[in-house]
């Protein structure tokens, strides 16, 4: 179980981290939202790993299903054939890179500096089925009043998503 | 063996190149995909600290972020455009209405 798992893992990692890098560089911005698609899979599949179940299968309905659709149609009915696709930025890139490069070099030093033989417990072969009934349970008994309040959130989102996509003199002006 | 070390470094690739996203990107779109990106990184790290101490209370903060980060895109998105509507680009650098 533990040979299959590492090599799950580096599939997935591997899937995961080289689709996103395509998502950065490719032109194309419907090509993009395909990999990102992707990238969002591949991570549901380390949420499978990490026996979190039931994030795996929100990720794969709200995530790789609502928002990636959600984008489609973003990029369908915005990014017409007016906007150019020639990425133009050449100091700017490089300043960037310099910077992600920094940055991710300060993360991996403070893993390596705080690591403390943080191994994870041994996984069990059969998926626990009690998952699902866990994360209800903290969501609705200690976490309830940011549940609440992530409702609250979503119906806001809602009726200003209807607000800003409305057509019509009034919205904006 | 996997060790939390390996969750936390694919975690750290995904998020920088989610920064990398945002730096670099013209279009408003595939930043706001980045920042997806970067969101999505955090979730997995929140997913692998809950497996590492064997409480569920990191998962159903992973729930929250995607809240948010649903409640971001539709948001993002309306007003993507909304401004598309009106300036007729996607591109952030030609959104300088407010600039000096």
């Amino acid at each position: 179980v533990n040979v299959l798992n590492t090599c799950l893992f580096y599939f997935f990692a591997v899937l995961a981290v080289a689709s996103a890098i395509l998502m950065v560089t490719r032109r194309s911005a419907m090509h993009a939202a395909i990999f990102l698609v992707n990238t969002l899979l591949a991570s549901a599949g380390i949420f499978v790993l990490l026996q979190a179940e039931f994030v795996f299968i929100v990720q794969v309905f709200l995530y790789a299903g609502g928002i990636a659709v959600l984008f489609v149609f973003a990029i369908m009915l915005a990014n017409s054939a007016a906007a150019p696709r020639v990425m133009r930025l050449g100091r700017q890139q490089v300043v960037a890179v310099a910077l992600a490069t920094i940055l991710a070099a300060q993360i991996v030093f403070a893993i390596v500096v705080g690591r403390t033989s943080l191994r994870l417990p041994a996984m069990e072969a059969a998926i626990s089925a009690r998952n699902t009934e866990a994360v209800g349970d903290a969501l609705f008994h200690p976490f309830i009043v940011p549940f609440g309040i992530a409702a609250v959130l979503l119906l806001v989102a809602t009726i200003g998503a209807v607000l800003m996509a409305k057509r019509g003199r009034d919205a904006f002006d | 063996m996997l060790s939390i070390e390996h969750y936390l470094i694919l975690s750290v690739a995904l998020f920088t190149i989610g920064v990398l996203g945002v730096l670099t990107r013209r279009n408003v779109i595939i930043m706001l995909m980045s920042i997806e990106l970067i969101l999505n990184a955090v979730n997995i790290n929140l997913a692998a600290f809950s497996r590492l101490h064997g409480a569920v209370d990191g998962q159903v903060f992973s729930i929250f972020v995607m809240a948010a980060a649903a409640a971001e895109a539709v948001v993002g998105l309306g007003i993507v455009l909304g401004l598309f509507r009106n300036r007729e680009t996607v591109l952030a650098d030609e959104m300088d209405l407010l600039k000096w």
